[in-house]
């Protein structure tokens, strides 16, 4: 049969514009989506409160993709102590997030995954009694505990099987969690396989996520391809910038290496109080920073 | 160094804006937007993962009408050729919630219902028929993609060499590399990408549905008339009074004309021949070298390596005309005995063209055939009945017709939903896959609303073609339709060829 692969005529019906609302079939989970943004967000307590909750976060988010795009270009741009503060909620998240990392490269948009899940919960559990709720957005998740709740989060690698579980329970400082790694929707200047990230908000779990990635890596390695992100993306915040493409295959040694690189920005970020733990996966080692039942013990596989 | 840096020249990117949300990516070609809902094809904005609908009334690989919501005109009983597929529904999980679409539609007269989901497959595979003589591998060894093992080299089969890749095994048994790649592997064959394979201690070979593969850098191109006795079998009476002696070059069975039965039964004499090998009727001659790349799929460079002294006490004689050729036709040689009766090159002469190239004509073009092969057993059923056996009674019953995009499929007899289609009859890039690792292929049940009742099926959930085509589904409302000629989709009857 001679179908066409992709095909369409003309651009289909531009259901990105509106913000979407809808309930999964469980019936508990509340799916909101626009254009590139595709949230899950969960609320535990009585009833009529989780209702209500649900509600207040799909009020919050409609017109939260608007506001993004109206400071697109700013929050695409590398971050300097000295530039312009944007007005929007959201990208005032991305940026104070991204502002203890703007000695090196970065922008504001290594943590819009996470600032959305951070507003986007905070409006969730506003004035509601909740015992507790997340807003997960497409990994990168915010997390509400009331006192002597607990959470168990998957951590999902995007080469799959090997996700742990992070136990994390309120009286810990994490309340954001984020992955990042070159398979992920997002480019990445290193090779990680998943870096996982936990954090006190998600935005800070996103941004670490991104540049503990980025330095996982073997700079100058034959197996490693890569290029431009503007030909990936032709509007992507890291412009020309090499990004990688394919990781080819890596002697235990150079994967060991490559970690050693990432974990030594980890701790730093700890040491600093910028993340509460991380794991590294590269080629199905793992490292950890911080605490293992945070950072969630990789299954281990015969 | 790694050939990274912004000093690279950069290839220019056609770009184009995608106006799908606010975010208003611009999309270079053959990517996708931010979203990775959207991707520039060919310098248009699409929908990548659009509901598919099999139509039977628009030409095969005709356009495409976009059945969007906003422009479905409402008119009622859509007629019975139109059939939703699993492409692009999504999926549910787990699966004791209803599948994505319950379709139900009006097909003569009786009501049919069509379960439709994209299944997840962590127990699937693809069996691949390359259509060669030349030597791939050896029984059993290891096939691998990107320095992972993949699957194993199983039977030789009549001009083809079967490999069986994925499986549960590699994709889950595994390292969790080797699960990666061999999910790649399979999703890039079942979607019609060709893969680079490396068997272990053989070839290296390219395979792409539909296309002749590629040995070793080398394109095959004819597919073997037969074995060499059966060539013996189909031409001798071509060769008689052109030559004295016919070889037909095999690594599996080296015929021989003067001995073969076909030779015989027409009067062929005897010319004193003496084959390498182990002999297994007359005139037929397993083991003439070893497997290679060279004449008829065996290591022969040069055929007279298979021969042994001439008897002159059996008719050997200085002049007798000897003719060499591979079961493809492409490899022939000619020669003259010497006083030595040692065989000497010469040329072909101008009445054996005929008869040497009858045998290239004969061949079929060489191709790579992939199946796919999954179980949808499991709690897939689950999404089609609260009362999962009875749906593979059903199947296997007859009564419930099992499709993939459309396809038909192949259901294995004896427990489960075992199926096997051939992935040029699925429309392009049908198959998906979850980071599990395992493919998503599309999957459609269709039986009858009595039938669906009396299993328990999810009632609730039935809705007419007419309002998914309207209104979507969970995952969005975008749809597509691809033709359905005759022979293709749902309608298909068997024969399927021919």
């Amino acid at each position: 049969m001679a179908a066409p692969g992709l095909t369409s005529a003309r651009p289909p019906a531009p259901s990105g514009w509106e913000a979407q609302a809808a309930m999964l079939p469980d019936g508990r989970r509340l799916h909101l989506h626009q254009g590139p943004i595709d949230l899950v967000v969960e609320a535990f307590g009585p009833e009529a409160e989780i209702r209500a909750a649900l509600a207040q976060a799909e009020a919050r988010f409609a017109p939260l993709l608007g506001e993004l795009v109206a400071e697109l270009a700013l929050l695409r741009a590398p971050l300097a102590a000295d530039a312009p503060a944007p007005s929007g909620v959201v990208a005032g998240r991305m940026r104070a997030a991204c502002l203890p990392h703007a000695g090196g490269f970065v922008t504001p948009m290594a943590a819009v995954a996470g600032a959305v899940a951070d507003e986007v919960l905070a409006a969730t559990v506003a004035g509601r009694r909740l015992t507790r709720a997340y807003v997960n957005n497409g990994g990168d998740a915010a997390l509400f505990l009331a006192p002597g709740q607990a959470l168990t989060v998957a951590l999902g690698a995007p080469d799959g099987i090997g996700g742990g579980r992070a136990l994390i329970r309120a009286g810990d400082a994490a309340r954001g969690v984020a992955t990042s790694g070159w398979r992920g929707r997002s480019f990445s200047f290193g090779i990680a396989d998943a870096v996982t990230v936990l954090a006190c908000s998600a935005a800070g779990a996103d941004v670490a996520a991104t540049l503990i990635a980025n330095a996982v890596d073997l700079p100058g390695h034959p197996a490693i391809r890569r290029g431009p992100a503007r030909d990936e993306a032709p509007d992507s915040d890291l412009g020309d910038r090499a990004v990688t493409l394919d990781v080819g295959p890596l002697t235990a040694a150079e994967a060991e290496a490559a970690l050693d690189a990432g974990l030594a920005v980890a701790e730093t970020m700890r040491a600093r109080g910028l993340i509460e733990a991380a794991a590294l996966t590269l080629a199905g080692r793992t490292r950890v920073a911080g605490d293992p039942r945070l950072a969630g013990p990789r299954e281990k596989r015969p | 160094m790694d050939g990274t840096d912004a000093n690279t020249p950069r290839k220019s990117v056609e770009k184009i804006r995608c106006d799908a949300c606010p975010v208003m990516c611009y999309v270079a070609e053959g990517k996708t937007g931010a979203c990775d809902r959207y991707a520039n094809a060919g310098g248009r904005i699409v929908r990548c993962d659009p509901l598919t609908v099999l139509d039977a009334a628009l030409e095969a690989g005709e356009a495409v009408t976009p059945f969007l919501g906003a422009d479905w005109d409402g008119a009622p009983a859509p007629d019975e050729r139109r059939f939703v597929t699993g492409l692009g529904a999504g999926t549910t999980y787990p699966d004791y919630k209803p599948a994505p679409f319950i379709v139900s539609r009006e097909v003569e007269g009786a009501e049919l219902v069509t379960v439709v989901t994209e299944a997840i497959f962590s127990y699937c595979g693809v069996k691949l028929k390359i259509d060669t003589d030349r030597h791939l591998g050896d029984e059993t060894a290891m096939v691998r993609a990107d320095g992972e093992t993949v699957g194993h080299v199983t039977t030789a089969e009549y001009g083809s060499q079967m490999l069986s890749l994925g499986g549960v095994r590699h994709l889950t048994g595994g390292e969790k590399r080797e699960g990666r790649v061999t999910c790649e592997t399979l999703l890039a064959l079942c979607n019609r990408e060709a893969v680079e394979l490396t068997i272990d201690g053989g070839a290296t070979v390219t395979v792409q549905a539909g296309r002749p593969p590629i040995v070793d850098g080398q394109v095959e191109s004819k597919m073997r008339v037969g074995c060499g006795s059966a060539t013996i079998g189909m031409f001798a009476t071509q060769w008689q009074g052109l030559a004295d002696e016919v070889v037909v070059v095999d690594d599996h069975i080296t015929g021989v004309v003067s001995e073969h039965q076909a030779g015989k039964e027409i009067g062929w004499p005897d010319t004193g021949i003496r084959i390498k090998g182990r002999r297994s009727t007359p005139g037929r001659y397993f083991r003439v070298a070893e497997p290679g790349k060279g004449w008829g799929g065996a290591d022969i460079d040069d055929p007279l390596q298979i021969l042994g002294e001439w008897n002159p006490k059996k008719g050997a004689r200085p002049g007798l005309r000897l003719l060499m050729v591979s079961t493809t036709g492409e490899q022939h040689g000619f020669y003259v005995l010497d006083e030595d009766l040692v065989p000497r090159p010469a040329p072909l002469p101008e009445a054996l063209r005929g008869p040497v190239s009858v045998i290239e004509e004969n061949c079929e073009p060489a191709l790579c055939t992939v199946l796919f092969v999954g179980g949808a057993g499991g709690s897939l059923r689950a999404g089609v009945t609260g009362n999962p056996v009875r749906l593979t009674r059903s199947v296997q019953a007859g009564e419930t017709r099992v499709t993939c995009a459309g396809a038909p499929v192949w259901i294995w007899p004896g427990g489960g939903i075992t199926l096997m289609a051939d992935v040029l009859d699925l429309p392009e890039r049908a198959f998906g896959y979850v980071p599990t690792p395992a493919l998503v292929a599309p999957l459609e049940f269709t039986l009858s609303r009595d039938a669906y009742a009396g299993m328990g099926g999810h009632l609730g959930a039935i809705r007419p073609v007419e309002d998914v085509l309207a209104r979507g589904g969970e995952y969005g409302a975008a749809t597509r339709g691809v033709g359905a000629g005759p022979g293709h989709g749902p309608g298909m009857r068997w024969p399927r060829r021919g």
